[in-house]
């Protein structure tokens, strides 16, 4: 052992809001050995780990790691080479739509290994741990061993000196979790440097392997030293013991007693026969038979990915059974549908309660859900709350509580209804020893005070040895079922974990022996300020994931395309087709002659004449009509008088715009019927003496489509490249992925490039589809140059994408981002940036917000080079004024992201 | 009952997790505020402070008289420039309309020799260009007229037309696009709040741990689109009331609850949409790119920013078949022209049938989805 400690950490505190969760530690971690890190739920240990990390923001106190102060940024930057971190959660940080070996090429380039050497070691390490017959299947496939072991070979890519892992077999099987401690084991052995790991776990018996024991309680360190010292000083003969004895509230721990089960002999709660689920040629679940008799408590064991949760999901009716028929209370669960469910609780595995409400809120909605009277449920959620120790969380969000916590709420949960059958799936997976004992306690009482039916499935070999009886699972068949203790003697083995791995071995499903000896050494380089191939990393994994994506591929091509023969052919601002109707109270040939200048006009179509003025209101009113003409009584026999007359014309005024054209339309009918000699008689009006020629600059039809197909294309490369950059930077927030940009050496502004370029090249793809549906669906002739299209179309897409990454900024759900990138980009893009008006003629708020749109200065050069014939040379004040978008957009999302957490 | 109940409280969780979710609670509150008033303030959609020059070879009295005549808010103070910059002008687009007064304007046009003034248009600002032109026109002609007979008021024309605008004598744009702005962010936000809920629950697997339950996916999907609808909803009539009648001083003769009433139906309509769409997609990613494929026109082509009238044939009747055209009617009708439901009633019978068809479909397919995923 080297003398120097691998971590110091000195007075450290960390809190969130009001809520404690370091309070003071003061601790030397030795370097060169195994460290296990245990304590109940909640105290603290994923935090400490976070922060030696460098993945949280330092709040106070002092943390040294490898001899450096982790506060420091610059020491950050120059360990994040030499440490590697697992965060909790099966595969969190990995890409489930990324192959296995993609996911560790991924590590590999954010460690900036060249081709050749990260090749070499890709291929050496899944070589070493075994995952290299399985290199091309996708990370979403794989069982939680199968994702824990890639998470493994992603930490140790880059030969790190210190591996820091946060409950890495949590929810694993015992067979996985003991090829997963030969793996570190062996990588630690064989790596030339001394490597130090640091482990959280919540598996008591894993601890006592360990070389090296902190035990924590509320923020504080109650032990430390080897396994052997604490258990001697506790006077325990297992970790676990001398775990409980530390606690405060351990001392008094009853011992589990499980009275015998009395059997009713009446109809099995469950039964399945011959039940088979197939997913596509995948057979998960294969003929199993189970039969479950009331009051039992039934244990369901196997390896990850063995169609344990399937099975349990046939059961409660999530699933429908390829073949063979599952059986609750006596009938299918298809058929007994809500009743049937009224009387079972389910606790899937993962937590799948509303993260954002409140504890008590949870339990309420649930108890509502079951129908429950409002007094009956108050008595049983604050019995359960009580219970299960969650009176302190009443308040908090499902969301801020540590894994331990949240189970436990999604097992008050599945109990809030008395249920007479309660399916489990892993309901202890992260729950600390002295919280798993309550929760049996309370599993026996139900079960033999209550009579209630239990069936779940556990990783934890003493809680299996509680069961009635258990059944051991591999590849979808039921291997071996009877009670613990039959089993175990039928064998002739120690525990039940060797009845488990024996019947496994036995079925095939244990793996090659381990021999690391094919990686090499990771090279070490100095850590660059900017690495191109870091950010190319980010660039290739998000291409790869999008390719993966056809959904999204197809939309995000043709959704643009569509949307442009939509609106190409659709939004025109020409007025036409104006619905009139006339009311001609004179019905002469002067009153004729005047409607029929209306008539002849292409603008206009005629409706039913008006009967009286009720009508003609009404009909306003409803929008029938736009607008209405009335000819006076005597109209015709004035102008033969040369008296004066007047017409009266309404025009509906709803849509202003509209309304000023019409205004137009029939101004310039009437000074037509006003100059026809043949009704002004003898004398012609003076011609005004000039004339006013008004030409209509590029566009002499003054079509729309010439203006609004250069506009909706630009309007498309708003859109499109803001939201999914947005979701996609978001998306990894939501889903846990962002650890890595927190803990690798990649930096903000690789992180923000790489993940941009693909969509940079998606965008000016549909750019490209859009361009050719002008020239040949459209028409729309590229009258100017297609240099500076091309060219303002690349930035202008930057500029998009740019936009999204800003809004990404600010939101931490996808669905706050979809909806920030949508609205806060719609309404500059279709009215503030030129579009129908001017941006220069935008007055107020809309104006600042038309300007700082990169849409204002795409849009000159889109109308300027298809309509107007425009070149480089004319629209090169706009082009580079676009061009200062991309880096003023990733200079402010590079201000507002965060190299570290919260 | 009891599904009832459960529409109740599943739809009372929407509204607690959305309340509690202030970025997105900010967005709302800013589309239907200081959106909706950048929207009535921006003079988008009239002729406002259009750029206008002039290239004035003439100097003479009547060559300054045409170049004072274009006054604000309608045009910026005229600018000159020089006739050989007009195309290089336009082309930048520095301004919309460029007159070319020729030399010799004034005295070939009291010779009588007919002397021509050229009005430049940029054709490509569609809207401003259209209404501008015909206005330029006007004011040439009575500046023209007033010039030759050397006097303020023309003779008066022996037959005359009266032209009255109805329910907006003043043509004030801010009428007309406050109201819009208000649709189209509740076609926005009903379609994006019901569908994100709904992929949102998916994708963290918190449908699945209702299907155990005694509820029904009609139960979840009604839930999702009465509770977003109702937020929606409230927005709304706050946005009405306090943004558009208070703060913009904008007049409304019709009844607002008969307006809200046709908002509630529309809301029916908007949500299921979003429910249907995100029965399809199954990240938030592809529900965005689909939501952009079903918003953006409904929003575009229902006639509340363009007239419905001048759309092809075939799209415009299309577009009958969308309640967002219906609702634009129904706004359009009850809040500008103050008209009753005995006028409309048609409208509110296909928004409703057609809102009716989708709720079936979106709930079917989410029954549907639900059953296969688990």
């Amino acid at each position: 052992m080297t003398e120097l400690p691998v971590v110091r950490l000195r007075d450290l505190r960390h809190a969130y809001g009001r809520t404690r969760a370091l309070d003071g530690l003061s601790l030397d971690i030795p370097a060169g050995c195994m460290v296990g890190l245990v304590g109940p739920d909640g105290v603290g240990k994923s935090t400490l780990l976070a922060l030696i990390a460098g993945s949280k923001i330092l709040q106070d106190g002092g943390v040294e790691v490898l001899g450096g102060d982790i506060a420091k940024k610059r020491w950050r930057n120059e360990i994040c080479l030499r440490i590697a971190y697992m965060p909790q959660g099966l595969g969190k940080h990995l890409y489930p739509d990324l192959t296995v070996e993609e996911n560790i090429a991924f590590f590999s380039r954010l460690y900036g290994q060249s081709a050749a050497e990260g090749a070499a070691r890709i291929s050496g390490l899944m070589q070493d741990i075994g995952l290299a017959p399985f290199a091309g299947r996708l990370c979403r496939r794989l069982s939680g061993g199968m994702k824990q072991k890639l998470g493994l070979c992603c930490a140790l890519i880059h030969d790190p000196d210190l591996l820091i892992l946060d409950e890495p077999t949590t929810g694993v099987d015992p067979l996985s979790r003991r090829q997963f401690w030969e793996l570190v084991d062996a990588m630690r052995q064989r790596s030339e440097r001394e490597m130090s790991v640091i482990v959280a776990t919540a598996y008591m018996e894993e601890a006592e392997r360990f070389d090296f024991l902190i035990v924590m309680n509320e923020g504080r360190v109650l032990a430390t030293g080897a396994p052997r010292d604490i258990m001697a000083a506790t006077g325990a003969e297992t970790v676990e013991d001398a775990f409980v004895a530390l606690l405060p509230e351990g001392a008094a721990r009853p011992k589990l007693t499980i009275p015998p089960l009395a059997r009713d002999g009446g109809p099995p709660v469950i039964m399945a026969r011959g039940l088979t689920k197939k997913f596509g040629d995948f057979t998960a679940v294969d003929h199993v038979d189970l039969e479950i008799a009331r009051g039992e408590i039934f244990g369901f064991l196997g390896s990850n990915g063995c169609g344990k949760t399937t099975t349990m999901k046939m059961l409660t009716g999530l699933l429908e059974a390829s073949r063979g028929e599952a059986l609750l209370f006596g009938e299918t669960a298809q058929a007994s549908g809500v009743d049937a469910r009224r009387r079972v609780g389910y606790m899937s595995q993962g937590f799948s309660l509303y993260s954002e409400l409140t504890v008590r809120q949870n339990l309420d909605l649930h108890a509502r859900l079951f129908g429950l009277e409002p007094k009956v449920a108050r008595e049983r959620i604050g019995a359960l709350l009580e219970r299960f120790g969650l009176d302190d969380f009443v308040d908090a969000l499902a969301a801020d509580l540590p894994l331990g916590l949240r189970q436990r709420l999604s097992l008050a949960v599945a109990l809030v209804h008395a249920p007479d059958l309660l399916i489990l799936d892993e309901p202890t997976s992260g729950v600390d020893p002295i919280a798993r004992d309550e929760f049996w306690a309370l599993l026996i009482e139900l079960s033999r005070a209550q009579g209630v039916t239990i069936f779940l499935s556990t990783h934890f070999m003493n809680e299996a040895a509680r069961c009635d009886r258990i059944s051991l699972m591999d590849s979808g068949r039921i291997l071996a079922t009877g009670a613990p203790a039959d089993l175990v003697a039928a064998r002739g083995a120690a525990n039940l974990e060797e009845v488990f791995i024996a019947c496994l071995e036995e079925a095939g499903a244990a793996r090659a022996p381990f021999a690391p000896v094919a990686a090499s050494p990771a090279g070490r380089s100095k850590n660059p300020a900017f690495s191109l191939r870091r950010m190319m990393a980010y660039a290739i994994r998000e291409a790869q994931e999008l390719s993966r994506d056809t959904i999204r591929l197809s939309y995000a091509i043709l959704g643009p395309a569509l949307l442009l023969l939509l609106l190409g052919f659709g939004i025109t601002t020409d007025v036409d087709s104006l619905a009139f109707a006339a009311l001609d109270r004179d019905n002469s040939f002067y009153s004729r002659a005047y409607l029929s200048e209306v008539r002849g006009s292409s603008y206009f179509v005629e409706q039913p004449p008006i009967t009286d003025s009720r009508d003609l209101i009404d009909r306003m009113k409803s929008g029938g009509v736009s607008a209405t003409i009335e000819i006076p009584p005597g109209f015709g026999r004035d102008i033969k008088k040369g008296e004066p007359t007047e017409v009266s014309v309404w025009i509906d005024g709803a849509m202003p715009f509209r309304a000023e054209t019409i205004h137009g339309y029939l101004s310039a009918a009437h000074q037509k019927f006003v100059s026809d000699p043949a009704i002004r008689g003898m004398e012609p009006a003076p011609p005004l003496p000039a004339n006013i020629e008004t030409r209509f600059r590029y566009n002499q039809s003054f079509d729309s489509i010439y203006a609004m197909v250069p506009g909706a294309i630009a309007l498309q490369l708003a859109l499109m490249p803001a939201i999914l950059m947005a979701l996609a930077i978001v998306r990894e927030k939501e889903l846990g992925s962002i650890t890595n940009l927190y803990v690798t050496p990649v930096t903000r502004l690789e992180f923000l490039l790489g993940k941009q370029l693909p969509y940079i090249g998606l965008a000016f793809v549909d750019f490209f589809v859009m361009l050719l549906m002008a020239l040949y669906i459209f028409a729309v002739p590229l009258k100017g140059g297609f240099g500076v299209l091309a060219l303002g179309a690349l930035a202008y897409v930057a500029a998009s994408t740019g936009y999204g990454m800003v809004i990404s900024a600010f939101t931490r759900t996808q669905i706050a981002a979809l909806f920030g990138a949508t609205i806060l980009t719609i309404l500059p893009a279709t009215m503030f940036s030129g579009m129908s008006t001017p941006a220069a003629s935008i007055t107020g708020f809309g104006r600042f917000l038309g300007q700082i749109f990169p849409m204002t200065y795409f849009l000159p050069i889109s109308v300027g080079a298809f309509t107007k014939g425009l070149n480089f040379d004319d629209l090169a004040g706009h082009l580079a004024r676009l061009c200062l978008f991309f880096p003023a957009l990733v200079g402010l999302s590079l201000l507002l992201l965060r190299k570290q957490e919260k | 009952m009891q599904t009832l109940r459960n529409i109740f409280w599943l739809g009372a969780k929407e509204l607690r997790s959305f309340f509690r979710d202030f970025v997105l609670l900010g967005l709302v509150l800013y589309s239907f505020s200081l959106a909706i008033l950048a929207q009535a303030q921006s003079h988008a959609q009239e002729l406002h402070n259009a750029a206008i020059a002039v290239a004035d070879e003439d100097h003479s009295e009547l060559s300054r008289r045409l170049a004072r005549a274009f006054l604000p808010p309608y045009f910026l103070p005229a600018k000159q420039v020089s006739a050989g910059d007009i195309d290089r002008l336009m082309d930048v687009g520095a301004f919309t309309f460029i007159l070319d007064i020729p030399p010799n304007f004034e005295r070939d046009f009291l010779a009588g020799r007919r002397p021509t003034v050229q009005v430049n248009v940029d054709a490509t600002a569609m809207m401003q260009a259209g209404v501008g032109a015909g206005y330029i026109e006007q004011i040439l002609t009575a500046e023209l007229a007033k010039f030759a007979t050397r006097q303020d008021n023309p003779a008066p024309a022996s037959i005359g037309q009266t032209v009255r605008i109805a329910f907006n004598p003043n043509l004030i744009t801010s009428w007309f696009s406050s109201v819009m702005g208000i649709i189209s962010s509740t076609t926005m936000l009903a379609i994006i709040l019901a569908g994100a809920a709904v992929v949102r629950e998916r994708e963290h697997g918190t449908v699945e741990h209702l299907l155990v339950m005694p509820v029904t996916p009609f139960e979840i999907a009604m839930a999702k689109i009465w509770a977003n609808g109702l937020i929606i909803l409230g927005a709304v009539a706050l946005s009405l009331t306090f943004v558009v009648q208070r703060l913009l001083a904008i007049p409304i003769n019709g009844s607002v609850p008969l307006f809200l009433l046709g908002a509630a139906l529309y809301l029916f309509f908007a949500t299921s949409v979003g429910v249907f769409l995100a029965t399809i997609a199954r990240t938030m990613p592809q529900l965005g790119l689909l939501y952009l494929l079903v918003a953006v026109p409904l929003n575009l082509l229902s006639g509340a920013n363009t007239p419905l009238e001048s759309m092809p044939a075939l799209l415009r009747n299309a577009m009958l078949l969308s309640p967002s055209t219906h609702f634009v009617a129904v706004a359009q009708a009850v809040l500008y022209r103050g008209a009753g439901f005995d006028l409309i009633w048609e409208r509110f019978l296909a928004m409703g049938a057609i809102g009716g068809f989708f709720l079936i479909l979106s709930v079917w397919r989410f029954r549907s989805v639900s059953a296969q995923n688990g």
